[in-house]
């Protein structure tokens, strides 16, 4: 095979649904699994505001829903895609399974990232009299933003990989064009070139959220 | 007379735990007048920081209650009580600053909470850094300040909405004894130039020393008495009282207890007076000094001493003679006592 312009358009195309198909999943994945990490702390048995079976329940389901392998899941929430996209197959269809797959797992990121912080800071701030949302948006998440940097620099590079299985449900991106030239069509060529890219782009996400992680943080000298 | 500021009533903490319910504390009854400095003190495990959690109900007692100016804490709701805290500020071991903000935004943070303007919190949180002697470092992190330099922030932190008690939780004991001397005198100042009732949660008899009126002993989730400094230094009544005071020297003064011995009590003569060299020169008549346990309050001796008395009766008299003559307390020893 050759290596010209229409070869290049493929994989610039990949490269952008890539992008998308991680960045818009991501996006979600955070709306959804940032206030469940909160409740999964706050609502603990030692948290600020226990409501013990509310976290318990909760951290059943997510659970459950991280047990399923993501190739399965991505089957299962293709009816979905349908009702909410309009479409089951191509690179918006599996947006909402990367969602549903990513969404529990930013939970625990996030739940680990709150963890982290000294149970003292909390009880200062409880001290002085603040209320639970204040706890939250106050200490909870600036305090944790270094590690809640960290983490989404560990969820963005799953979900990205993640989304490299859209190619088996018609979707596009760098994975789609590994596993239909690499695998289907033998041409390990193009399957390489793919991998490389997606290489790069785990290293890059990776290295900017180090960064960001670095800068930020007030308690490096 | 004035309704004590803190009035904590048979208070009973028990927690619930894996392994059963495990008792915390147990029938306190304490007073705290406005405008002192009162310490409680005991060893680790006696209970001591739960009862600092239990007076602004970051724990909630099991039983019994505390009133904070007459108004009882337990019958608050929760929004009352995050009020109320707000009138009372703490400080702790670790500190506990808020790492990701610099010092002055740690200082605006309980003002940020009820809502203060940010100019008028800032200049608010000026004026306590200038107190507390940090002022120029306003802009610094946590992370850049030393252990005193962090716990000043802390107590700058706890003043900013103007509390009428202060908490502190070992506020001293994650620092070197030159910065705990200096975190003392500024706690004394506060105490004196903001009238700020100051209660002190402490392991070490030297806290309660250098800063405390009055001091209460806690020890196996009870407290096991209270009273003036001055007063327990001079004639401690509890065991546990007698041990925090002399230390590990009452342990070793048992070994020597077969001749007769006194104790004599040093209540506050002149500090510079040479008591014992006047006696024995006096006498003319060795003592041997099994342990002493004096401090310097203020320019009086306060505390006790305990001596074997000369061999020889006649010599052991002349001493005894001599205590009388110039009016100096003292007991004889018995066998099972320190």
């Amino acid at each position: 095979m050759k290596f010209d312009a229409t070869t290049i358009q493929m994989l610039r195309t990949g490269i952008w649904e890539s992008f998308y198909m991680t960045a818009l999943s991501s996006l979600f994945a955070y709306v959804i699994g940032l206030p469940l990490g909160v409740i999964l702390v706050v609502a603990d048995q030692d948290g600020i505001h226990p409501i013990p079976w509310l976290q318990k329940i909760l951290g059943v389901i997510i659970n459950l829903l991280r047990s399923v392998p993501f190739l399965i899941l991505l089957f299962i929430a293709l009816p979905l895609s349908k009702i909410v996209i309009g479409t089951r197959i191509g690179s918006p269809a599996i947006i909402i399974p990367l969602t549903i797959a990513a969404a529990p797992y930013v939970a625990r990121v996030v739940e680990s990232s709150f963890r982290e912080l000294d149970a003292g800071v909390i009880e200062a701030a409880q001290s002085m009299g603040a209320s639970t949302w204040q706890i939250i948006w106050k200490v909870l998440l600036p305090e944790s933003k270094p590690s809640l940097l960290l983490g989404a620099a560990l969820a963005v590079t799953t979900i990205l990989s993640y989304s490299a299985m859209a190619g088996f449900t018609g979707g596009g991106g760098l994975g789609a064009i590994a596993i239909n030239y690499g695998y289907y069509r033998y041409e390990p060529f193009l399957m390489w070139i793919s991998v490389i890219l997606l290489v790069v782009m785990v290293q890059v996400i990776q290295e900017v959220g180090t960064r960001l992680s670095k800068k930020g943080d007030k308690r490096i000298r | 007379m004035e309704t004590p500021i803190i009035q904590i009533r048979d208070l009973g903490k028990e927690f619930r735990t894996a392994n059963g319910p495990v008792r915390a504390l147990q029938d306190i009854n304490l007073e705290v007048d406005a405008g002192e400095i009162f310490g409680i003190i005991g060893l680790s495990g006696a209970g001591k920081s739960t009862l600092v959690r239990c007076v602004n109900y970051l724990e909630v007692p099991t039983e019994g209650d505390v009133l904070f100016e007459g108004r009882s804490m337990a019958s608050m709701t929760e929004k009352e009580r995050r009020a109320t805290r707000q009138s009372m500020g703490m400080i702790f071991q670790q500190f506990n600053l808020l790492a990701q903000r610099n010092v002055i935004r740690n200082v605006c943070f309980p003002l940020e909470l009820i809502g203060v303007p940010k100019k008028e919190a800032r200049e608010r949180a000026m004026e306590l850094l200038r107190t507390v002697g940090l002022e120029e470092r306003a802009l610094a992190y946590p992370a850049q300040l030393s252990g005193g330099q962090k716990q000043r922030v802390a107590i700058a932190r706890a003043l900013a909405t103007n509390p009428k008690v202060l908490l502190c939780d070992e506020a001293t004991s994650a620092l070197d004894p030159d910065t705990t001397k200096q975190i003392l005198e500024l706690l004394k100042e506060i105490n004196r130039a903001m009238g700020v009732t100051i209660l002190v949660i402490t392991h070490e008899m030297s806290v309660i020393e250098a800063i405390c009126d009055r001091v209460a002993i806690i020890d196996q989730s009870r407290i096991a008495e209270v009273g003036a400094v001055s007063e327990i230094f001079v004639d401690p009544k509890s065991a546990i009282g007698r041990r925090l005071i002399m230390g590990e020297a009452a342990h070793q003064a048992e070994a020597f207890k077969q001749q007769r011995s006194i104790r004599i009590i040093f209540d506050g003569r002149e500090s510079a007076e040479p008591v014992i060299s006047n006696m024995v020169l006096a006498c003319n008549a060795p003592v041997n000094i099994m342990y002493a346990a004096t401090r310097d309050i203020q320019g009086k001796a306060m505390g006790q001493m305990v001596v074997q008395l000369p061999e020889d009766a006649a010599s052991a008299e002349r001493v005894i003679r001599y205590l009388r003559s110039v009016r100096i307390p003292y007991e004889e020893v018995g066998e099972n006592e320190i």
